[in-house]
């Protein structure tokens, strides 16, 4: 049933979308009750541990898991064996979980045990003999697509990837239009420069775990903290030749995911030796294994070529990307070509962008796949062209700015977007005219993502007293459930406190897709919306019937049902409260609900600025303030919009200065922990400023706009501008590491 | 009806060198249906998964979503996120 | 090997619990004791998410074995709060929306109380490195030092 959009954004004067009030699940989180992934427990669970591959590649001739079986308190052991055929499509998802001819990273599952202590599971795991035939690997992405680099499959490109490419090049992407080289023969002048940047992980501070209950009778439990339990359900159903309806999935609390809980890691394994012992198999991933085995993003390889006129009107622009997604096709390089030229209305644009497998960890979404990396060496370059012409940097782009009807670089003509908004408050802002030191230096950028909308279900539930219950089915990533409650509060005119919203399990709802492309607020928010207009629909009809008049003639205000005009009849308005009271009376329990393929997700643009010192000796680099203008469409919360803003940036900060996986000779990961992976702490930042821009989407009942995956966008870009004005030397390679910066101010005297 | 279809760079070596294919189709199903009929190259990407663009609204899985000439309808690649 | 007795109090409760020698303080919270509010985020000493207190002392109990617990005052989350009544920076947390998963929240907590008992008005640089042994992924700090500075003010004025 489509929503009437348009009435609600013009004429809404909104109650408490807007407001700031308390979570509901914020005292559990601040008391320490609030159960995640690790806090479950069950009668006799066992405890399962994973034996990873030491090699970065190797032939697995055999494994021996006898001697392990033979220990006192072992009760399961599970191998490639343990799993049988499944579709094309999970057969990557299935050889990650649990390798099968090959070993094809350091970190690779090669086997799992299910045992009555941590301690003997460890035990166990040194008794599995494993005979390797170690390979040569290849790690890095340009070494991986030469000629002469050790192959990781025989077959694996597509019809996309043209003859005679090394093996590890799987796909080709090409996005634009128009042709480049007449718009690069018509500038005045033309910058082309190549970046590399390394490999980060989305660092959520839970590690994966999971408490998995599969019994003989082929009924399943599966208890983990994961963005989206719909879809963990249906994949490890499957790796378990399982129908869905039989594995039950709840999603605990989540403590932090960005897109790297959106797959499956060790549940299916824990699901099949909780099937082989018979008995609850809890499973955790440690630090070190969540760096080795689960998803980090790409290291990526990229040229850019940009050609502009004096003016500042860029002519043409052209971006090849090279991204490697680990042992497995499906870098985000489509999405990094698709966006990367996205915040500019260009009438020639040309993006090519090659995937590339390498003996590393298969990776996973990190918030906004492949777009921050591929907007690092675009602004980067924009920000040199805007020097040569001595240009103000934000004027160039307002110039270039993609609007309402443009052309986006990746196909589609934009709607409704919030670009220049973004841009004029930026322009406006006493951050951008606030005096700089030496040493110090200030950069800009653009950035944007896509959001979607996707299967929604939500339930919602009006109690006898008056209050109600709202289920919906997308885990609570960044504070959802206070966002849904709120909207639910609003259609039904009732105060928010009356509104317990929950995550309910896969048994309770129909599908919904995964807490991932910021789409919760928008597709859940839209399901609520129609759920409660549903249930006042119910509620009106049962006044109407007290009433004894037409149920046209009745309609809701302010949290009631009333008469809709002289002629209906005199009746005192009826509230919620008291037409639920007696439900039993009228027709039984009243119920609002929605199943939907949310569509109308509307773009999330932004601009970053940022300030930041480099130490000129050390090359270390101290971020000095920071200022996020993102478009909301409408912020429901605005305090959780801001936390969209800051975390973004935040991780961008610790993309661009210090973050990267690191590889030894032996293709081993050197820094598999939190201290040698350093993500940014307390006293390395400043407070993040944040501007909520309101540019309505006209798609959803309230307008609004995904945020949480664009805020991380801009920062590299943003922060690569900032450092290299500060330094007085482009900087090309992330992260600008105190050594790296170091090396390039050396280069450059 | 004849709906136009613009394909991303990638894929134009597979329709006859075109950005832009027509099909008879009235909805989202029956544009994938044509358009692998018409274009048997394309099929492995269309099975592998698109999203299509409609007036710059994207649509992940919704095959009756109907489609009209004067309608931009833009073929992607199957949008993720993080 | 066999087990070791320790007699201990944990938020004030006298507990007594068995553990193996080579269990952290970390393990028997959790696993043997069921308070799952102190959460392991490393297991290194790394991200203080299993921050509690030793006798007064912020420690990470991922670093303290179980039997060093012996004869100690121990202080988790689960202590912070006086029954039903939140401590000052429990609803600071909340009003300031200073958490967004909530996994890290417990070791901030006990890490932001433990540094309040100390300096009653701490500035924003001594806020922000005091809990510089805490990780958090999703909020930036930013609202987390707001909540401490805010807490701190209102802790003196009361």
């Amino acid at each position: 049933m489509p929503l009437d959009h348009q009435a609600n954004q013009d004429e809404k004067d909104f109650r408490i979308v807007g407001q700031r009030p308390l979570r509901p699940d914020g005292i559990d989180k601040v008391t320490g009750r609030a159960r995640f992934g690790a806090d479950m427990t069950a009668p006799g669970m066992l405890i399962g541990r994973v034996l990873r591959s030491p090699h970065a590649h190797a032939r697995i001739r055999s494994i021996d898991t006898s001697k392990a079986l033979a220990l006192p308190g072992v009760k399961a052991v599970v191998t490639r064996d343990d799993f049988g055929e499944v579709s094309e499509d999970l057969h990557d998802v299935l050889v990650n979980c649990m390798a099968q001819d090959k070993a094809l990273y350091d970190g690779h599952a090669v086997a799992a045990v299910a045992a009555i202590s941590a301690s003997v599971a460890r035990k166990a795991l040194k008794l599995i003999e494993v005979d390797y035939e170690v390979l040569p690997h290849v790690t890095d992405v340009d070494e991986a697509m030469a000629a002469d680099a050790p192959a990781l499959y025989e077959n694996a490109a597509d019809e996309s990837v043209p003859a005679g490419m090394s093996k590890n090049v799987v796909r080709r992407y090409e996005f634009g239009h128009g042709d480049v080289e007449t718009g690069f023969a018509a500038a005045d002048a033309v910058f082309e420069k190549s970046f590399k940047t390394e490999a980060t992980h989305q660092g959520y501070i839970e590690p994966h775990a999971c408490l998995a209950t599969l019994g003989p009778d082929g009924q399943g439990d599966l208890w983990v903290c994961t963005q989206g339990h719909f879809a963990v359900r249906n994949v490890c159903a499957a790796l378990l030749g399982m129908e869905v309806s039989h594995l039950r999935v709840t999603s605990s609390e989540i403590g932090g995911g960005f897109g790297g809980k959106t797959t499956v890691f060790i549940e299916p394994v824990a699901l099949a030796l909780s099937r082989k012992a018979s008995r609850p198999v809890k499973m955790t991933m440690s630090r070190e294994e969540v760096f080795r085995a689960s998803g980090p993003t790409s290291s990526t390889s990229m040229d850019v070529k940009i050609g502009m006129n004096s003016d500042g009107r860029i002519t043409a622009a052209f971006a090849e990307l090279r991204y490697q997604g680990g042992a497995f096709v499906g870098s985000p390089v489509e999405f990094g070509a698709m966006s990367a030229f996205a915040p500019y209305d260009l009438e020639h644009a040309k993006t090519v962008g090659w995937d590339v497998v390498t003996n590393r960890p298969k990776q996973a979404a990190y918030r906004a796949p492949g777009a921050p990396m591929a907007a690092f060496a675009v602004e980067s370059v924009i920000d040199e062209l805007c020097k040569h012409f001595d240009l103000d940097p934000l004027e160039v782009r307002l110039k270039n700015a993609s609007t309402d009807g443009s052309q986006a670089s990746y196909g589609p003509k934009f709607g409704k977007i919030g670009l220049t908004a973004t841009l004029e408050a930026a322009k406006n802002h006493p951050h951008y005219s606030a005096p700089l030191g030496p040493n110090q230096g200030r950069g800009v950028a653009c950035g944007f993502w896509f959001n979607f909308g996707g299967q929604t279900c939500v339930s919602l539930n009006i109690q006898d007293d008056g209050t109600v219950g709202l289920s919906v089915g997308t885990p609570d990533i960044g504070g959802s459930r206070a966002s849904m409650g709120q909207m639910a509060a609003e259609e039904l005119g009732i105060p928010y406190e009356k509104v317990r919203t929950i995550v309910a399990d896969t048994a309770s709802l129909g599908y919904n897709d995964i807490s991932e492309g910021s789409r919760v607020t928008f597709s859940s928010g839209m399901a609520t919306i129609q759920a409660a207009r549903d249930a006042i629909q119910e509620l009106c009809s049962r006044a109407a019937q007290m009433w004894g008049i037409d149920e046209d003639a009745v309609v809701w205000e302010d949290g009631h049902a009333k008469p809709a005009g002289e002629n209906a009849g005199k009746f005192d308005p009826m509230s919620l409260a008291d037409i639920a009271a007696v439900a039993a009376n009228t027709g039984g329990p009243i119920a609002g609900h929605a199943e939907i393929n949310a569509d109308g997700a509307g773009q999330s643009f932004a601009t970053h600025m940022v300030d930041s010192e480099v130490d000129p000796e050390t090359g270390r680099v101290k971020i000095l303030r920071y200022t996020v203008f993102q478009d909301a469409g409408k912020a429901i919360h605005p305090s959780y919009v801001e936390g969209q803003f800051q975390g973004g940036a935040v991780q961008g900060i610790g993309w661009s200065l210090n973050e990267e996986y690191i590889y030894g000779e032996d293709g081993r990961l050197q820094n598999a922990g939190f201290l040698d992976y350093r993500i940014p702490v307390a006293s390395d930042l400043p407070m993040i400023d944040t501007v909520i821009v309101e540019v309505p989407n006209p798609g959803h009942p309230y307008g609004v706009r995904g945020v949480g995956e664009t805020s991380i966008v801009p920062p590299l870009a943003a922060i690569a501008n900032s450092v290299s004005a500060a330094a007085g030397v482009r900087l090309t390679h992330l992260p600008m590491s105190p050594p790296r910066v170091q090396k390039a101010i050396k280069d450059a005297k | 009806m004849l709906i136009t279809v613009k394909i991303w760079g990638s894929l134009k070596a597979a329709a006859g060198d075109q950005s832009e294919v027509q099909v008879e189709a009235k909805n989202i199903r029956q544009m994938l249906d044509r358009l692998g009929e018409a274009h048997p190259r394309l099929k492995p990407q269309l099975d592998r998964g698109v999203s299509v663009s409609v007036d710059g609204q994207i649509y992940r899985d919704a095959w009756f979503t109907p489609l009209k000439p004067e309608n931009e309808i833009v073929l992607l690649p199957r949008l993720s996120g993080g | 090997m066999s087990q070791i007795h320790v007699s201990t109090k944990i938020n004030g409760d006298a507990t007594e619990y068995l553990c193996e020698p080579d269990e952290t303080l970390l393990d028997v919270l959790r696993d043997r004791l069921g308070m799952t509010g102190t959460k392991e985020g490393c297991g290194t000493g790394d991200c203080g998410a299993c921050s509690v207190t030793l006798d007064g002392r912020l420690v990470c109990s991922c670093l303290v074995l179980g039997a060093e617990a012996e004869g100690c005052e121990v202080g988790t989350i689960e202590g912070v709060a006086e029954g039903e009544a939140l401590h000052p920076l429990q609803t600071k947390f909340l009003e300031h929306a200073a958490l967004q998963c909530g996994v890290c929240t417990p070791g901030f907590l006990v890490a932001a109380k433990s540094l309040l008992e100390r300096n009653s008005d701490p500035s924003e640089e001594e806020v922000r490195y005091w809990l510089a042994g805490n990780l958090c992924r999703c909020t930036g700090y930013d609202k987390i030092i707001r909540a401490v500075l805010d807490t701190a003010k209102e802790m003196r004025s009361a």
